[in-house]
């Protein structure tokens, strides 16, 4: 499989994935262009979320490969596909609840130092201050530094989400894949979440949004992909897909 | 080196009244009639064991059921240690720790595929097929129900080295000829250790490799996203607690040289469990209470008995008496393990974070009035409080 573009960071190359008898994903073809948010959308059980659990990792593809950066990440372990630069935000915040924010912030930005394993423990971790200063900064920009002492686990769920963000942030991926980012959040914080993103496009992060509120998709997507019953059925740019009847007959219903 | 000892105010407070409890038992365990030596060398070494254990249940959540068996591991190398090599306990010690750790190693790296019950049933499973592999199999090496001991015509070759001669009894670990290893000097010798190693585990949990642990506990899969091989981490939190255990073991060998294979059966693991339990699982100081509290239980509410009972409850009238001392009888001697696990079921039921939760519970009472000064203690270390 060759890339015609050489722009192109994540290459899903013709995935396949069945469970029994049921075709999830067919015939899967994506290309996510260097710096460019990429919008998945579709209706429910259109098998969105398989195909992200597909790039990170999580599911093995029956057939066909994810290539990232001229690298295969099918059959790499959900650290390894980190380590070169994808981040993920699941639909459920995944977090960890028994710790506090801070620290919550902070692990992540240890991951490059210390994911393959480091043995410090002579050290203390008061004495990280880069990383310390580094997350408190983050958590400034996610305006959620007044809560930095808290444990992670009693945030509200908006917090939450915007928390493993900031989390993901850390990390400087050069892909950032979200699941629903502002599923769950309030108006106001779907407003601050869209101009928290927009402010990291402009850092040139490659971002892939699965999303079902057409307002976040439509303020932040340059390209979208409809996923449905396991195929993309329509591709290209805000306008294009708004204006394609095929779309508005399978996901928008024609209400649009 | 000044970084690498780097440690908060607290921490370095709270180093410097453990070490100062710990050596000052013999003076404050009078009243309660447990500052003999037997008894204390015990406290220091299950202290060491369940402080161990926490490193792993603790910290990582993964519940091992089989720590006895790095217990025996350490027993046996440090007796076969005095009886081929030396009587002095340094070597035998480090052997224990060595031969533990590798047991730990590979019994980790198979249990660890495994999480949550499924782990806990491995380890169970390997501890149990190193008792009988002590108890029976390999006779040769561990001289079955008998138990390991010293001989006389061991060969010791570096004692005899060092033209020690023997006089006809069998020999007592000493410490390169000058202190014998029983009594108020053993004591010490295994308080000392205590200390390093509690020292040790509070480096681990200041430290970004216990904030890891911790965070493997918390959720593992955010953990693998992270960009984190969790196994590595799991594995040397499963080989340190081992080798805690091993020390523990070569401790045990050291204040009296025999090891016998009940010391690796599975009610010893669980007892391990237990302690950490009963004291405070994640907390620094928890675990040690709890081992303290047990063996507590165990010497001096195994040693009641009726008479003693009458002579407690004398001042009661005659008929009441009788009915007392009966229905107390059942709770103290041989059925000590009743109270235990009455004290056991009451802990976990109301103080799900054990007797450090209770002991914070009391402080945060006396507290209240100046509310700020109980915000720094809530801070300390999270102290999980699903478990």
């Amino acid at each position: 499989m060759t890339t015609e573009n050489d722009n192109i960071v994540l290459h899903v190359a013709d995935v396949h994935k069945t469970f029994g008898g049921l075709h999830a994903l067919s015939d899967i073809d994506l290309q996510i262009e260097e710096g460019k948010t990429h919008a998945i959308i579709g209706p429910n059980g259109a098998g969105k979320s398989t195909l992200l659990n597909v790039v990170v990792g999580r599911l093995a593809p029956t057939r066909g490969a994810v290539v990232f950066d001229g690298q295969v990440l099918t059959g790499k372990q959900p650290h390894e596909i980190n380590q070169v630069g994808v981040a993920r935000v699941f639909q459920t915040p995944e977090i960890f609840p028994d710790l506090t924010v801070l620290q919550n912030v902070m692990i992540p930005a240890l991951a490059k130092r210390d994911g393959s394993f480091t043995l410090n423990f002579m050290s203390s971790l008061a004495d990280e201050t880069e990383i310390r200063d580094e997350a408190i900064h983050m958590l400034e920009d996610v305006g959620m530094k007044a809560s930095m002492d808290m444990l992670a686990g009693s945030l509200s769920r908006g917090d939450k989400r915007r928390m493993e963000l900031a989390m993901c942030l850390m990390q400087h991926p050069r892909l950032l894949l979200l699941d629903e980012p502002t599923a769950g959040m309030s108006r106001h914080d779907t407003n601050t979440t869209i101009d928290l993103l927009k402010k990291i496009k402009e850092r040139g992060m490659t971002k892939v949004i699965i999303e079902h509120d057409m307002h976040v998709v439509f303020s932040l997507a340059d390209k979208i992909s409809v996923l449905a019953g396991g195929r993309i059925i329509a591709e290209g740019t805000p306008e294009e897909v708004r204006n394609n009847p095929k779309v508005q007959e399978a996901y928008l219903g024609g209400a649009h | 080196m000044n970084k690498i000892f780097s440690m908060s105010r607290k921490d370095v407070l709270t180093f410097v009244i453990f070490s100062a409890v710990v050596l000052l038992m013999p003076i404050w365990l009078q009243p309660f009639g447990a500052a003999y030596p037997d008894l204390m060398q015990k406290f220091a070494i299950f202290g060491i064991l369940a402080i161990g254990f926490n490193v792993l249940f603790g910290l990582t959540g993964y519940l091992s059921f089989g720590h006895a068996a790095f217990l025996g591991v350490g027993s046996y190398t440090a007796v076969w240690t005095f009886k081929l090599f030396s009587m002095n306990p340094i070597p035998a010690l480090i052997l224990a720790v060595i031969m533990a750790g590798l047991f730990a190693l590979a019994i980790g790296y198979v249990s660890l595929r495994r999480s949550g019950i499924y782990f806990s049933i491995l380890t169970l499973a390997f501890a149990q097929m190193s008792y009988n592999l002590a108890y029976s199999v390999l006779t040769p090496i561990t001289n079955g129900e008998t138990g390991l001991q010293l001989e006389l015509q061991d060969p010791r070759v570096i004692d005899s080295a060092f033209g020690s001669t023997s006089d006809g009894s069998l020999p007592v670990s000493n410490l390169f000829g000058l202190v014998d290893m029983n009594g108020i000097p053993g004591f010490y010798f295994c308080a000392v250790f205590l200390i390093i190693g509690f020292f040790i585990t509070q480096r681990i949990f200041a430290s970004p490799f216990g904030m890891m642990l911790r965070a493997i506990k918390s959720n593992q899969t955010r953990m693998n996203y992270t960009g984190f091989n969790t196994r590595p981490y799991t594995l040397t939190a499963f080989v340190i607690s081992g080798m805690f255990a091993g020390l523990a073991g070569g401790l045990m060998a050291v204040t009296d040289p025999l090891a016998g294979a009940e010391r690796m059966q599975w009610t010893a693991s669980g007892e391990i469990v237990l302690m950490t339990i009963l004291g405070g699982v994640g907390t620094l100081i928890g675990p040690v209470v709890g081992a303290w509290l047990i063996k507590y239980f165990e010497n001096i509410f195994s040693s009641f008995n009726e008479s003693v009972l009458h002579n407690l409850f004398a001042f009661l009238p005659d008929g009441v008496e009788k009915f007392v001392v009966e229905i107390t009888s059942m709770f103290v001697g041989e059925g000590w393990h009743l109270t235990l696990g009455l004290i056991f079921m009451l802990v976990v039921t109301f103080l799900p974070g054990g007797m450090m939760e209770g002991f914070r519970r009391i402080g945060s009472l006396f507290n209240r009035d100046g509310g700020d000064k109980a915000k720094p203690n809530e801070k300390t270390p999270a102290p999980a409080p699903a478990e």
